[in-house]
């Protein structure tokens, strides 16, 4: 019985400190978080930034990543967003009953080696352990902070018109990946997640020009998705350019298959920047010597009309409309 | 080769587009009656860069769109039966019956779960011997066949707690109750891609032969559906009326005879209600006798109440091409895809939601 997670594990018993001490403590290891007080204590100077996400993708092993992974990936880019040097993390696991603790130990592994890459510490966390039924196999909860460097103001609702919007690489690479393993669904692609921690290449575009309008990381609900978010509050609209855009074959072709529309797969590695026309070389220059920005492209601008709209000029030179998601991606029946 | 992103080469598609322009004199209607080519058409901006000449017009062919309300509410009913467990393709869920959608019955507590294939269906009733598990066949000739296969995969392993509920459509049926009730006049028709696929060409013989109207079975990126337009224009052109295929990457004159081999063998003809025009004879499938234990209608004692059509909503003319989301006084205000009163609104494929996601007629 060993090999499996037990309701016991969540108790705050006997059989919950061997499992936080033999496995996150051990793999986690650094002095804030070895001290297992009841808050991490640290000093800080500067203006923080501060988010939260929570966790649940299915499976929670896809090509390219696995839930532990994802969880700290996507709160470091969201304090990356803001233009923040993301510090600390907190770690929370929701685990459904029976989770072999090999699979735990599996994603343990990969917080660590994501937190050593995104170079961020887990310095405070919890366990607990629900009924079967009552979550799917794990969920993972975690908060971040970081210190925004002096003279950045990066906001949603900084876009201006005339800005110039950028790209950093391929867009739905995560979606299909992940979706190619579900049940029912598995097609066989070599297609991986892209989910990545994208610190360092916001620090080094910030260093290229500290007048970065907006940053955003199209996860659910895709690029499409993030520009009308942006164009929204911004009170601007967005013109892009379908061929500027890169999408793989792999997924061009399961989106295709599926009836989906690749500007509303999600990312986990990919970010979106609105700078200001006259630096927009600069931050370009600087995103492509990075291996997370090297296909990094300007696919559109900002402009006045139509606040809040975001229009795409197509392949055969026609315009559309990008709208937001609405409710799942749902595969087509015909 | 690249077979997504060749048939969206710009330079490819410019060369196209003037060709047509060039060739196109004469004023022509042209129908497409899918709803996968609606959705091509809307997304790349298609009827922008036609020339004047040429009218498009959207069919029938979104299976979801078409399902009648009366139907739909069979599916609602049977989900609120105790230890049934409804399986369905997803978009069905949204859908608004004449009281109540699946999704709504689902949040009050009804097992409705969404499936990708039909042996996931058969799966669950495997996995949950003491529930009956109804599969909602919703589709046309490109989803029979897989259903069929799953009606024959249960009797091999013995599965007594799969069940269909048949609510399917046949393409070339519909096609003739449309030119037949002379509402809509054509000039032109963009044959369905995927459908053709698996009953090949010929069914469509009958259109260009009895109706003179020139047929092109096109495949869903821009360049097919514009080599499907440069074709039907050129037949316009020359006064001529055949059936030609622009997607021989994907359809053989033949089509399938496998996938049609199971359908037949599983599935006969039998009249279908279609939203919007009503019963059409032989334009649907029923089990055949030998597999009748499979029929969720006679298994299961089903009332669904009186049916109602949604107030104001003119799905049903926009699914016969005599009106456009454009004419409908709720589309984009009190149907919304967040909020759809329609099934057009609903489905990926509804000519409401290409209409509403991509702008419609928009220039800009």
């Amino acid at each position: 019985m060993k090999d499996k997670i037990l309701l016991a594990h969540g108790s705050g018993g006997k059989l919950a400190h061997e499992l936080v001490e033999k496995s996150f403590v051990k793999a986690l290891a650094n002095p804030l978080l070895a001290k297992l007080d009841d808050s991490a204590v640290f000093d800080f100077s500067g203006r923080l930034a501060f988010t939260t996400d929570s966790y649940v993708v299915s499976p929670i092993f896809f090509p390219g990543g696995d839930i532990g992974k994802l969880a700290v990936c996507g709160t470091v880019n969201d304090l990356a967003m803001s233009g923040a040097k993301p510090l600390y993390l907190s770690l929370s696991f929701i685990i459904e009953e029976g989770l072999p603790q090999s699979e735990l130990e599996q994603i343990v592994d990969s917080v660590q080696k994501a937190a050593g890459e995104a170079g961020v510490e887990i310095i405070t966390g919890d366990t607990k352990v629900v009924h079967r039924g009552s979550a799917d196999k794990l969920f993972i909860n975690t908060a971040g902070v970081g210190i925004i460097p002096e003279g950045i103001d990066i906001s949603g609702d900084r876009a201006r018109p005339g800005d110039k919007v950028i790209l950093s690489g391929t867009i739905g690479d995560h979606g299909i990946a992940v979706i190619s393993q579900r049940e029912g669904m598995s097609f066989s692609t070599k297609l991986e997640s892209d989910c990545a921690p994208l610190g360092d290449l916001v620090a080094e575009m910030v260093n290229a020009s500290p007048n970065i309008h907006c940053l955003r990381d199209p996860t659910r609900g895709g690029l499409a998705t993030s520009l009308n978010e942006l164009a929204k509050q911004s009170g601007v609209s967005i013109r892009i350019e379908e061929e500027k855009i890169s999408v793989r074959e792999e997924v061009l072709a399961a989106c295709e298959m599926l009836g989906f529309d690749p500007l509303h797969v999600a990312n986990e590695g990919k970010l979106v920047a609105i700078v200001p026309d006259g630096d927009a070389d600069k931050v370009l220059k600087a995103m492509r010597k990075n291996k997370y920005g090297k296909s990094a492209a300007i696919i559109g601008e900002v402009r006045a009309e139509k606040p809040g709209r975001v229009v795409m000029k197509t392949v055969l030179g026609a315009s559309r409309i990008v709208d937001m998601l609405v409710g799942d991606l749902l595969p087509r029946i015909c | 080769m690249r077979f997504i992103s060749e048939f969206r080469r710009s330079e490819l598609a410019e060369g196209l587009i003037s060709q047509i322009h060039r060739k196109s004199r004469t004023p022509a209607r042209f129908m497409e009656f899918c709803g996968g080519h609606t959705v091509t058409i809307f997304r790349y901006g298609i009827r922008q860069v036609l020339p004047q000449t040429i009218d498009m017009v959207s069919g029938p062919g979104c299976p979801i769109c078409v399902t009648a309300n009366a139907d739909l509410d069979k599916a609602i009913a049977l989900s609120r039966i105790p230890d049934i467990i409804i399986t369905t393709f997803g978009d069905m869920l949204k859908v608004p019956g004449s009281r109540s959608s699946l999704q709504q019955v689902k949040a009050d507590g009804a097992e409705v779960h969404t499936v990708y294939s039909t042996m996931d269906a058969l799966k669950i009733a495997e996995d949950n011997p003491d529930k009956s598990v109804v599969f909602l066949g919703i589709g046309f000739e490109t989803t029979a066949p897989t259903i069929a296969a799953s009606i024959l995969q249960a009797v091999e392993k013995g599965i007594g707690n799969y069940y269909v509920l048949s609510l399917h459509k046949l393409c070339p049926p519909v096609i003739r109750a449309l030119l037949d009730s002379g509402e809509v006049k054509l000039d032109g028709l963009i044959c369905p891609g995927h459908v053709s696929a698996i009953i090949g060409s010929h069914p469509w013989e009958f259109i260009a032969r009895d109706y003179g109207i020139p047929c092109v079975v096109s495949g869903f990126e821009p360049l097919d559906i514009l080599q499907c337009v440069d074709m039907l224009i050129a037949q316009v052109e020359n006064g001529e009326s055949r059936v030609e295929i622009a997607y021989r990457r994907g359809v053989r004159p033949e089509g399938n005879q496998q996938a049609m081999r199971l359908m037949e063998q599983v599935f006969e003809p039998s009249p279908a209600q279609w939203r919007g025009m009503g019963e059409i004879p032989d334009s649907g499938l029923k089990l055949r006798e030998k597999y009748q234990r499979f029929d969720a209608e006679l298994a299961f004692d089903i009332e669904p109440g009186p049916t109602s059509e949604p107030v104001g909503c003119i799905c049903g003319d926009i699914l016969r091409g005599v009106r456009t989301p454009a004419d409908c006084r709720l589309f984009g205000k009190a149907c919304i895809p967040e909020n759809p009163i329609g099934p057009c609104m609903v489905s990926s494929e509804g000519s409401c939601s290409a209409y509403y996601l991509y702008g419609g007629s928009f220039e800009g």
